[in-house]
């Protein structure tokens, strides 16, 4: 197969471009620096055959290009025509004779600061926006648990056992393990710190008080964000994207009702009982950190800790765990839903979820902190 | 017009999923340069065989060879080189959802050719518009096609690099009629032009009827039959006969022999 060319032979105020060799997808990059070549030197002949009878192959790429220099030569006032076709090459070149006709409509590039404005401001605006997606999913969803109160049949047992276990039991390990740690590391560096003012006994009041009203649940809930949240999201996403929620629309069953409530229930049955795991997890890990590392005998650790702690100091862990969940499902199905048709928005909603809830736990954190010391509790 | 080089063939092809066998010692050839009509009941392993071929599907037995080369053994670099030279029309479309419309024709030219941003726009724009798309779509969203435009974009897409084979797995349904007439009579030109050799998955006795040279038809595992539109009208097969000659058939039959 020999290169593409193309080869000229002026003849008075007329030019016969002869294209030889394959014109083809392989070579297109070559090609069109000739066909541009060629387009340039001859724009001011006028009259121009292009000659396409040795040709040896020809495909699409190299047939519109070999449109695209008539079309030129046209454009520059020129007489051109395409001779010599073949049979076979008669209807590609036909094909593409009709191609591209319209002027292609060219996208301004915004200028970068106004996109960069653009941006900030819609990231604002889309912050707001889903508090109030928030607020509307949070409506729905009780009138999906009041009606489901008036008629307790259509509640959707296996799926909340369903989601419970996901949610629920195989998220104890991981919520036990990492709670531990947090635990010992917790009273480590209070031992550490304390013991230079011979006060390692106040270790335990620290990380008891510490780990039941803030630590614990957060720590769960920062887990739970992560590896619930984040699954309820793509979940809802995917089903969105291909309109699988649509389908349960059409049939008469509210998707709140039959995909977000159940999920939320779960969730709002698992956290209190995984705070109560982790924030249990913790302070064992505490306790065998004071033994081993502080020295301090189990026995008087535990004394320690009866003092230290009466029963609110646990309540209000406990407490902040249920509205905490909420958040975390009504963020991660606000998300899930708002998911469209791309790939790419799965992937955005997903984190974006993650995200949100996150920053919303710690936000409600604040707020219980302020309520609490205003109750004195 | 089809010259004896088989450009895919495939021998005894077993392909199963757990306890489920779907295609039985199945052996078929496309010939270079034909289109070749592939047809079978719903579920019969259609999609399953083009997709056993283009390799996403593991084999339990059997062999196949496009090009000479079998690409499940193939190295790194022969793979690439057939699957510049193939290209594919999945049932459900599978465009890219984070790219509009005109990207996704240009994706595998970006991938494969080095061509300057304004031909390979040109070429998009020219294969979306031979497939019947006007400029409207190029910065569309897949998400926001219609389920033919889909299919549409998805065609322009396998055939963005020029490939000498296309895999269709039912590229016509989804199209009006019209569009669908016109959709064979660009595979006609193409062919024609390109030499191209065509496997398509088809329930749509039209498309059979005006741009299939040879038709193979699988069921219960196995092709058996193949042949050209004449054949298989012919034939006293009764899966055959109820196919080609039910209600919907017997106008094709009745077009065939005028
Ligand atoms: N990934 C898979 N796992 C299990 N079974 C599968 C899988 N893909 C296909 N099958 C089964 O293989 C069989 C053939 O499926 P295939 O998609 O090839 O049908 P088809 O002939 O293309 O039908 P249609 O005309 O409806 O598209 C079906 O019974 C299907 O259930
Ligand atoms: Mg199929």
């Amino acid at each position: 197969m020999s290169a593409a060319a193309l080869d000229a032979t002026a003849d008075g105020t007329s030019v016969a471009l002869t294209a030889t060799g394959a014109w083809t997808v392989e070579r297109a990059a070559e090609l069109e620096r000739i066909v541009d070549a060629a387009a340039r030197r001859y724009q001011a002949t006028p009259s121009i055959d292009i000659d396409l009878a040795k040709l040896e192959r020809l495909d699409t790429f190299g047939a519109w290009l070999i449109e695209r220099l008539k079309r030129t030569l046209i454009a520059a006032g020129a007489t051109a025509r395409i001779v010599g076709l073949s049979d076979s090459d008669r209807g590609l070149i036909e094909e593409l004779r009709l191609v591209n006709q319209a002027p292609a409509q060219r996208h301004a590039r915004p200028n970068p600061a106004v996109a960069a404005l653009d941006g900030i401001g819609r990231a604002v605006a889309e912050m707001g926006w889903s508090l109030v997606l928030i607020a509307h999913l949070l409506g729905a969803l009780t009138a999906a648990a009041l009606r489901t109160i008036a008629h307790p049949t259509r509640l959707r047992l296996t799926s909340i056992v369903h989601h419970l276990e996901r949610v629920g039991w195989r998220a104890v390990p991981i919520i036990l393990l990492s709670t531990f740690v947090i635990g010992a590391i917790l009273a480590q560096q209070g031992i550490f710190r304390f013991r230079s003012f011979g006060a390692d006994i106040y270790v335990v009041d620290m990380v008891s008080v510490l780990v039941l009203r803030e630590v614990g649940v957060l720590i769960v809930c920062v887990m739970v964000a992560g590896r619930s949240g984040s699954a309820y999201t793509a979940e809802l996403g995917a089903m969105k994207m291909r309109e699988e929620i649509d389908a349960l629309r059409t049939m008469g069953l509210d998707p709140i009702e039959v995909l977000v409530l159940p999920r939320v229930i779960a969730l709002v049955i698992a956290v209190p009982l995984l705070t109560f795991l982790g924030s249990m997890a913790a302070l064992y890990g505490a306790g065998l950190v004071c033994w081993l590392y502080g020295g301090m005998a189990p026995e008087i650790f535990l004394e320690r800790l009866r003092e230290a702690i009466w029963l609110p100091t646990f309540e209000v862990g406990m407490i902040k765990a249920p509205f905490m969940a909420l958040t975390i499902g009504l963020v991660a199905c606000v998300e899930g839903f708002e998911v469209d048709g791309s790939a790419a928005s799965l992937g955005q909603r997903t984190t974006a979820s993650v995200v949100k809830s996150i920053f919303l736990v710690i936000a409600l954190d604040g707020l219980f902190a302020m309520f609490f010391a205003g109750i004195g509790m | 017009m089809s010259s004896n080089a088989a450009v895919i063939s495939v021998r005894d092809l077993v392909v199963g999923f757990g306890g489920v066998t779907v295609l039985d010692h199945a052996s078929l050839d496309v010939f270079d340069g034909e289109v070749l009509g592939f047809v079978g009941g719903s579920g019969a392993g259609k999609s399953v065989l083009m997709r056993a071929i283009i390799g996403l599907l593991p084999r339990r037995h059997g062999t196949i060879e496009v090009f000479g080369t079998d690409p499940a053994l193939a190295d790194e670099d022969q793979r690439r080189s057939i699957e510049q030279r193939w290209g594919v029309l999945f049932q459900q479309g599978a465009l890219f959802s984070s790219l509009t419309a005109l990207q996704n024709v240009q994706f595998p030219m970006r991938e494969y050719l080095k061509l300057s941003p304004r031909l390979m726009e040109e070429i998009a724009a020219a294969k979306l518009e031979m497939v019947g798309l006007g400029p409207d779509v190029h910065e569309k969203f897949p998400a926001e096609l219609s389920g033919g435009m889909v299919k549409r974009v998805a065609l322009a897409r396998a055939l963005a690099l020029d490939p000498d084979i296309v895999f269709l797995d039912e590229p016509t349904s989804g199209l009006d009629p019209i569009g669908a007439a016109e959709f064979d009579q660009l595979i006609r030109t193409l062919q024609r032009t390109l030499g191209l050799s065509v496997f398509m998955v088809t329930h749509d006795l039209d498309s059979l009827h005006a741009v299939c040279d040879r038709i193979a038809v699988l069921s219960e595992g196995k092709v058996i039959a193949t042949g050209s539109i004449e054949t298989m009208l012919a034939s006293e097969h009764p899966w055959l006969k109820s196919y080609f000659q039910g209600n919907r058939g017997r106008q094709i039959a009745h077009r065939v022999q005028h």
